[in-house]
């Protein structure tokens, strides 16, 4: 693996994101400066088309810039070709989607040895699982686990690579509180235990209150950046 | 003012406007078929129809040896006699300097002033004929146009032993001779037979039947009963060397022409339905699967407040704009297509005129049966329609359930990686989609593996019948009977290597209420030069207690060996011979009856007499022996074996038997339809878990094998099916395309298959390719938020 140096682990500068032309253009990010460093757990929060979303896109490697560069570490993102993009998710990226994005097709065990068998150095499955509280149901498909359970699977399915970073895009977004509260209490553990930089989307603004910086957006730019000196545990903050 | 129902539906097929297009594509084809089939036999028959009717040609046709023209009015008298008319006709052979041998022509005469009454002739070019000008003629237009002669061009011709140098009037043609084939030959060959019409005075005199006719024709009324007509016909003309009235059904070139047209007509009923029924399900596959897809957007409807019924309602409407628009589609490419199928044609059998027509209701047909599948189609899926509860659309999408896939072969679970089992558990999971897949790839590539088959059964039919029955490189014809004798004088020719006799007798044979007017042949015992062969192309000694007939006139005689025949002989003292079967030929070309040529000669008490020969020649000394026969008179014609398999192929290439090409073009596209549909279908189920995988990091490749292995299983699982297919369309179709002019046999033909096999190889590789660029070009930040 592609040794990384530095303690931020992403830094972005004049970064801009338009979508369509002329009078249609849409301006999803309108120059954002920020620097992430290593280790910390970030949430994004803003309304809806803020731009948030977009900027984790940018940041995970699914979408390219209009302007402006994003780098990784040393690492330049905004000039990565195709090839490399996906070789950079594939070593370094874990993703988390709110929809849960499993395989219909295969247990909780092999979704998670899906990214384990092209990962460089992945942790074993089963251990991944049990991270997320899943030792019962290793054997289970998708359509026998609940929500909760389906997106702690696709959580230790973007652990189990042991990624530098994990994006989650709304991780709690189609769950009840209850469900909710226990898979932000893995993230925070995947954060604090292995120190994985953690960023996550989303719109529950409490989910602020566990973040060691919360970044709010507005308008495709970012109005506010808050470094929490005490942050709350999953099981504390308030919904 | 559009409903916002009927406006989704717009922007609907907008949306999906190519996958629209591919399936209404298939439907097209289907109906293109149906179309063209049924465009070109009724086209065909009515123009022959009409054609015959514009120019009288007469329905029944009596030949004698001079009979006084006071007869006609006796013939009128017979009851179901319409008009008779009596005309000279005589043969003759026409001496072109560029050709090598003389070529036969028949010579008619045409009534000094008028029309004929029967039988008129279409002036082409040129003029009418002068009756003052006794070495006038007006020429068989096709022939003329093979050979380069045009109206005022001299030709030099032999007429009743005389030659004469006779002016070209003009050029014109004939419903009765739509067909130039030469006596002796398989197929039509322009070059090699010609017509003469002259004017009665000259030929009269030619003929020497002043006052006479030698051929009267007959149109009959409504309800005359052909049978008894041609019995009183043959007692007025018994006495004038009447040899035997026949009916249209018999002339050669209507007899030719009605074979066609009744190959065509049989094509028409086999082919359609089988591309139709194809298409059909293959729609059905496509259109369940399409709606399948659509369950969110259905939930989401209901959830509206919309009725199942109108939901129903909407996507039948969006089924049948997609069947309807096909068929419509299919409808007028099936018109082109058949309309310069049907040029073709013309130009083929020379009709001076093509009445196109299409019966409506193969457009009706075409469109019930598109829109009767595809609704099927539809309405299996919408059936869910009616289950599916308003709620589903709220929930995010319930992954699909593998639990019971997931127990298959455990075996599986230790022995592939994670990709390899997705793609095997999704195939263990919807095994029916999977087969189904599978079925209607195999259909495709059972019909391109028949269609190939067929290509490759046409040129087996010409190899075997100019390879194994007839291997002599020339064929002589005598002008009359010979003795065995002649057969020294050939042998002794430069550049003859072997000699072989045949004696071709005019018959009709007959079998109970079964008959057939065609002709006996007389061979050696043990022939080399021509033989008659059996099924494992083995040559059949002929006999000289029995005959031994080809299978096709077996069978329409409904006789067996061990029965016997009754044979009415049409020359000489006509006798009626009674003799029996004892073989079964096969050949692929004609219908042919064989006997041993000494048997033959002493049933007709006509001893050592032969009417031509088969020659083994030295191709060094071809032309020298060109110039010795050309200088024989008593040869009729000479015909080089590869001039005759140049026609014989040019027959099956240009005439029903082409149709095979229009198939085999057909029967690819449908292939290539059902493997790129299938892969299109999968693809867009799909999307989601595709950009699921590149997201966590699998690159386009390996993204592309999860999709792309179950397109390979199912092409993998498709090639049995398509073989077994196959082997039962082959039979079907095989049955259409054999006329009494030349029989297909149902032979497999391994290569056929290999052929189609790769076919389906390539299509599948290059939908494989098509839909791995649509991969690549996948929005990952979209396609996940998209929910299915």
């Amino acid at each position: 693996m592609h040794k990384l140096n530095g303690d931020t682990a992403f830094r972005t500068q004049g970064l801009t994101k338009t979508y369509g032309e002329g009078a249609a253009a849409v301006h999803a990010l309108r120059g954002v400066d920020i620097a992430i460093p290593t280790g910390e757990m970030v949430v994004l929060l803003g309304p809806s088309g803020s731009g948030k979303s977009t900027l984790l896109n940018i940041l995970g490697g699914l979408d390219d810039a209009t302007n402006g560069t994003a780098h990784f570490f040393d690492r330049e993102l905004t000039t990565m070709g195709e090839r490399a993009l996906t070789l950079y998710r594939r070593e370094h990226v874990g993703f988390v989607f709110q929809f849960y994005n499993l395989m219909p097709s295969l247990t909780a065990k092999e979704n998670v040895e899906l990214v384990t068998e092209i990962a460089d150095d992945p942790m074993d499955a089963e251990h991944a699982l049990s991270l997320v509280g899943l030792t019962e149901r290793i054997n289970h498909f998708p359509a026998q686990l609940s929500g909760g359970e389906q997106q702690r699977v696709a959580i230790a399915r973007a652990v189990a690579k042991q990624p530098t970073v994990m994006f989650c895009d709304e991780p709690t977004g189609a769950l009840d509180s209850k469900t909710g509260r226990s898979v932000l209490n893995v993230l925070q553990t995947v954060n604090q235990e292995l120190g994985t930089t953690v960023m996550i989307v989303t719109h529950a603004a409490a989910t602020a209150a566990m973040a060691d910086r919360v970044i709010h957006f507005a308008d495709g730019g970012v109005r506010e950046v808050i470094e929490n000196t005490t942050k709350l545990t999953a099981d504390e903050i308030e919904w | 003012m559009l409903s916002a129902l009927d406006k989704k539906l717009l922007r609907d097929l907008g949306r999906m406007k190519m996958q629209a297009i591919a399936i209404g594509l298939v439907i097209a084809v289907g109906v293109v078929v149906l179309v063209m089939m049924d465009g070109l036999f009724h086209s065909l028959s009515q123009t022959k129809d009409t054609y015959y009717d514009r120019y009288r040609l007469a329905q029944a046709y009596a030949p004698a040896v001079r009979a006084p023209k006071y007869l006609l009015n006796n013939l009128a008298a017979i009851p179901g006699v319409d008009s008779v008319m009596g005309r000279m006709r005589g043969g003759g052979l026409i001496d072109l300097p560029q050709e090598d041998v003389p070529i036969s022509a028949a010579v008619l005469s045409l009534p000094d002033h008028g029309v004929p009454r029967l039988n008129d002739i279409y002036l082409a070019e040129g003029n009418q004929l002068d009756p003052s000008r006794e070495n006038q003629a007006i020429l068989l237009r096709s022939f003329a146009n093979a050979h380069g002669i045009s109206p005022g061009d001299t030709i030099s011709a032999t007429i009743n032993g005389a030659r004469r140098k006779l002016e070209i009037a003009g050029l014109a043609q004939s419903p009765e001779f739509l067909i130039s084939m030469a006596p002796g030959e398989l197929a039509p060959d322009d070059k090699r037979f010609a017509v003469l019409w002259m004017s009665e005075t000259s030929l009269g005199a030619a003929f020497d039947l002043r006052g006479a006719f030698s051929e009267a024709l007959f149109s009959l009324t409504r309800d005359a009963k052909l049978p008894q007509v041609l019995d009183r016909v043959d007692q007025v003309l018994a006495n004038y060397g009447g040899t035997g009235a026949y009916g249209i059904e018999d002339q050669a070139s209507n007899r030719f022409l009605t074979e066609e047209i009744k190959g065509l007509a049989t094509q028409s009923k086999i082919l359609p339905p089988i591309f139709l029924a194809i298409a059909a399900f293959l729609l059905n596959i496509v259109i369940s699967r399409m709606i399948q897809s659509e369950r969110e957007q259905i939930g989401l409807l209901k959830a509206f407040g919309y009725s199942s019924f109108e939901v129903s309602a909407h996507y039948f409407k969006f089924v049948l704009a997609i069947a309807i628009g096909g068929a419509l589609v299919g409808c007028l490419i099936g018109v082109m297509v058949g309309r310069s199928y049907a040029d073709l044609f013309q130009q083929y059998y020379k009709f001076p005129f093509l009445v196109f027509r299409v019966d409506p209701q193969a457009f009706i047909i075409g469109i019930l049966v598109s829109v009767f599948t595809a609704s099927a189609g539809a309405l299996f899926v919408l059936r869910n329609v009616f289950a599916l509860t308003p709620a589903v659309a709220m929930r995010p999408p319930a992954p699909a359930d593998y639990s019971t896939a997931g127990g298959f072969l455990a075996v599986v679970n230790r022995l592939f990686d994670q990709p390899t089992r997705m793609v095997l558990r999704r195939v263990a999971r919807h095994p029916g989609r999977a087969f189904g897949a599978a079925l209607g790839v195999g259909a495709g590539m059972g019909l391109s593996a028949a269609s190939i088959g067929l290509m490759m059964t046409f040129t087996t039919v010409v190899d075997q019948t100019f390879d194994y029955v007839d291997r002599s490189d020339m064929t002589v014809v005598f002008a009359a009977l010979r003795s065995d004798k002649t057969l020294y004088e050939l042998n002794a020719l430069e550049g003859v290597a072997q000699v072989e006799p045949f004696r071709v007798v005019p018959v009709i044979m007959r079998n109970g209420l079964h008959s057939h007017k065609g002709a006996l042949t007389g061979l050696i015992a043990n022939p080399q030069q021509f033989r008659a062969v059996d099924k494992n192309l083995n040559p059949i000694r002929l006999r000289d207690d029995g005959i031994i007939i080809a299978k096709s006139l077996a069978k329409k005689l409904a006789i067996a060996p061990g029965q016997t025949m009754t044979i009415e002989v049409q020359e000489g003292e006509r006798p009626i011979l009674s003799m029996p079967i004892v073989g079964i030929a096969e050949t692929l070309s004609g219908a042919p009856a064989y006997l041993q040529i000494g048997a033959l000669n002493r049933a007709l008490k006509q001893p050592n007499q032969i009417s031509g020969a088969y020659l083994q020649i030295d191709e060094k000394y071809q032309s020298e022996l060109y110039e010795s026969l050309k200088a024989m008179p008593f040869i009729a014609g000479a015909s080089l074996k590869s001039t005759s398999r140049e026609a014989f192929e040019t027959l099956m290439d240009q005439s029903a038997g082409s149709m095979r090409y229009v198939m085999s073009f057909i029967a690819a596209i449908i292939t290539f339809g059902i493997v790129y549909n299938s892969a299109r279908i999968a693809f867009a189920e799909r999307a989601r878990d595709l950009a699921s995988l590149r997201v966590i990091g699998f690159t386009k490749g390996e993204t592309a094998f999860v999709l792309l292995g179950e397109l390979a299983i199912m092409v993998i699982l498709a090639v049995p099916i398509g073989i077994a297919f196959g082997i039962g369309l082959n039979v079907a179709i095989v049955e259409g395309f054999s006329t009494d002019l030349y029989q297909i046999p149902n032979q497999l033909q391994p290569e056929a298959f290999g052929t189609a096999g790769i076919a389906v190889l390539v299509s599948s590789i290059f939908s494989g390719w098509m839909v791995k660029r649509n991969m690549d070009g996948l929005n990952l930040v979209s396609a996940l938020k998209t929910r299915e």
